[in-house]
């Protein structure tokens, strides 16, 4: 009975975090598996994923997955500066566009396209939304739903680009792993780059500017420099994703300006928790999956995508990460007094 | 003996539509002055100062800072010659620590040019200034999120986040309002040391009490137009004033 009185409950987190969030005391092995598994585990299962899956259809699933994740990245990205973009496909497109039309016309390999559509793609999206940068809230998300569509319409009208046909056998990656390990390393690396670059003091101008961009500019901070880095990298990171579908597919058409590029990201991000990077990964690693998983359905697949979404928004409107990392927080051992 | 001229505001006009929130105002201010501008609730003291920072671009009339045109300009780089301006609303970055509130203006490249807040070096100069006015540096305060802070604290991390940009001219719209005796007590030498220091600034305030203390200069606008310019004492004597602060006497 006294033994039972001397037993007191801990959250495991006390001994581990000290004030400052860089600064670890360890005192144990479990302690130390509590801070790492969480971290670790799910990287490393991401990057076995295809050994286990190999080139069949859920191996291309994985592929899928992660453009679309970098994608949800690219969105969550911009929306931590406070930019609601409606216009992941834009990126995607111009991302598309710039590495099958060089390949197409100019004959140029993969491994030059790639990096070109990469930068060239983010210039011209860059440059693209500069003249909006003023633009606040919906009225910016407005003119990043158009543009995309903009696009759309100027290749089929204009006949340009391959007009309705598309731009048809470009060239492939040399092989099927070669592309998803080049997609998955992307995704973790812009996963921790993001998360990294989000708490240096760039990423607190960043968030700075979403929470309150008077005070900024009262910082003497130019805002719209700032926001057009933001929209740089976003665009960047998008632009890859695009480039990357082009190849693997060997096709890039008018679909690639489409709104399921725009929306897939956004609910990805949405679902898994917007704001912590790691969340648009989890989230798009479920809704791609699922999406495909559905397709047997084939006129209910959406409808039935929809209810899912719903209802695990209206369960879990903070998303999955933010509700796996308070309840990681809240962990709690015996320890004897 | 400092006869350096750092404001020059010259017919300075503001209108929003048929309302005329600042009315050909002029005034000049010397270097270390301390001025105070005061006058009834509408009378334009925050569109003035917003004039003078660049958040709204004035209609007509010109703003010389140390003898550049600063008239238009957008409000980061006027603040970034110098020029710093608190919020009368408490604006805050609420979800980061409020140190961390501290990081924007440091990393401006007015505090880079200046050689300040290298890399590595903001954390520690934010904690510093927040030091010195009064967030203690051993307590939990600076390092809590600025949303949880209490509406003191906040007035104070934005005189913080002023000071941080090392500014020529410091701005500071109703810094006091909400404030409880004791903050205002505590916040006023600190402010009176940052003009003893050599520092130029401008409050516009309600209480009187308190900016008489520290004011050697004061303004008094009523809709739109200064009505009265001098020492305190000068300027409550003036019969206009009065009016304005006290209304017309009703007759019969």
């Amino acid at each position: 009975m006294a033994e039972a009185a001397k037993m007191r409950r801990e959250r495991i987190d006390r001994g581990i975090k000290a004030r400052s969030d860089t600064i670890f005391a360890l005192s144990s092995y479990r302690d130390m598996l509590y801070l790492i598994l969480p971290r670790f585990l799910p990287i490393a299962l991401l990057l076995c994923l295809p050994l286990f899956l190999g080139s069949s259809y859920w191996g291309k699933v994985v592929f899928y997955a992660c453009i679309f994740a970098l994608l949800a990245l690219s969105w969550d990205f911009m929306a931590s500066v406070g930019l609601i973009s409606l216009g992941q496909a834009l990126f995607f497109g111009v991302g598309s566009y710039v590495s099958g039309g060089f390949n197409f016309y100019y004959k140029w390999p993969i491994f030059l396209t790639i990096p070109l559509a990469t930068f060239g793609g983010a210039l011209i999206c860059t440059l693209l939304l500069v003249p909006v940068l003023r633009l606040r809230g919906v009225y910016f998300s407005m003119v990043t739903l158009i543009l995309p569509l903009l696009f759309d319409h100027l290749i089929e009208t204009l006949e340009i680009l391959g007009g309705t046909h598309g731009l048809l056998s470009l060239s492939p990656f040399p092989n099927h792993w070669m592309a998803v390990y080049i997609a998955l390393i992307a995704v973790v690396g812009i996963l921790f780059g993001f998360r990294k670059l989000i708490t240096e003091d760039f990423g607190l101008v960043l968030r700075g500017i979403r929470e309150d961009d008077r005070v900024v500019m009262a910082g003497g901070i130019n805002i719209y420099w700032y926001k057009a880095q933001a929209i740089f990298i976003a665009s960047a990171v998008g632009c890859f994703a695009g480039a990357l579908m082009t190849h693997y597919y060997q096709f890039v058409g008018r679909s690639a300006f489409a709104l399921d590029n725009t929306i897939l990201p956004l609910t990805g991000a949405v679902l898994g928790g917007p704001g912590s990077f790691a969340g648009s990964v989890i989230g798009t690693f479920i809704l791609v999956p699922l999406s495909e998983a559905l397709r047997a359905l084939g006129g209910l697949r959406m409808a039935l995508y929809g209810i899912i979404l719903i209802g695990a928004l209206a369960i879990l409107p903070e998303g999955i990460f933010h509700y796996m990392e308070r309840k990681y927080h809240q962990f709690e051992r015996d320890v004897r007094i | 003996m400092q006869e350096e001229v750092v404001l020059k505001v010259e017919n300075l006009t503001k209108r929003f539509g048929g309302v005329i929130a600042v009315d050909n105002v002029n005034f000049s201010l010397k270097k270390g002055e301390f001025l105070g501008i005061i006058g009834p609730n509408g009378s334009g003291k925050t569109t003035l100062i917003n004039l003078i920072t660049g958040f709204v671009k004035p209609t007509s009339g010109k703003v010389v800072f140390n003898e550049t045109d600063i008239t238009g300009k957008p409000p980061y780089q006027i603040a970034c010659l110098g020029v710093s301006r608190s919020f009368q609303m408490v604006r805050a970055f609420h979800k980061l620590p409020a140190f961390k509130n501290l990081i924007v203006p440091l990393y401006s490249p007015r505090v880079k040019k200046l050689g300040g807040g290298k890399y590595g070096e903001r954390d520690d100069v934010a904690i510093d200034l927040l030091d010195d006015l009064g967030f203690e540096r051993d307590s939990a305060v600076p390092y809590k999120a600025a949303g949880s802070l209490p509406h003191g604290y906040l007035k104070r991390l934005d005189l913080a986040r002023c000071m941080a940009l090392r500014p020529n001219l410091l701005i500071l719209d109703e810094l006091f309002s909400g404030m409880a005796m004791s903050e205002v007590a505590a916040t006023l030498p600190m402010i009176e040391k940052f003009n003893r220091e050599g520092l130029t600034i401008v409050m516009a305030e309600h209480r009187l009490k308190e900016l008489f203390r520290v004011a050697n200069r004061v303004i008094v606008l009523n809709f739109g137009q200064k009505i009265a310019d001098g020492t305190p004492k000068e300027a409550m004597a003036h019969e206009e004033v009065q009016k304005a602060y006290l209304g017309t006497e009703v007759e019969g």
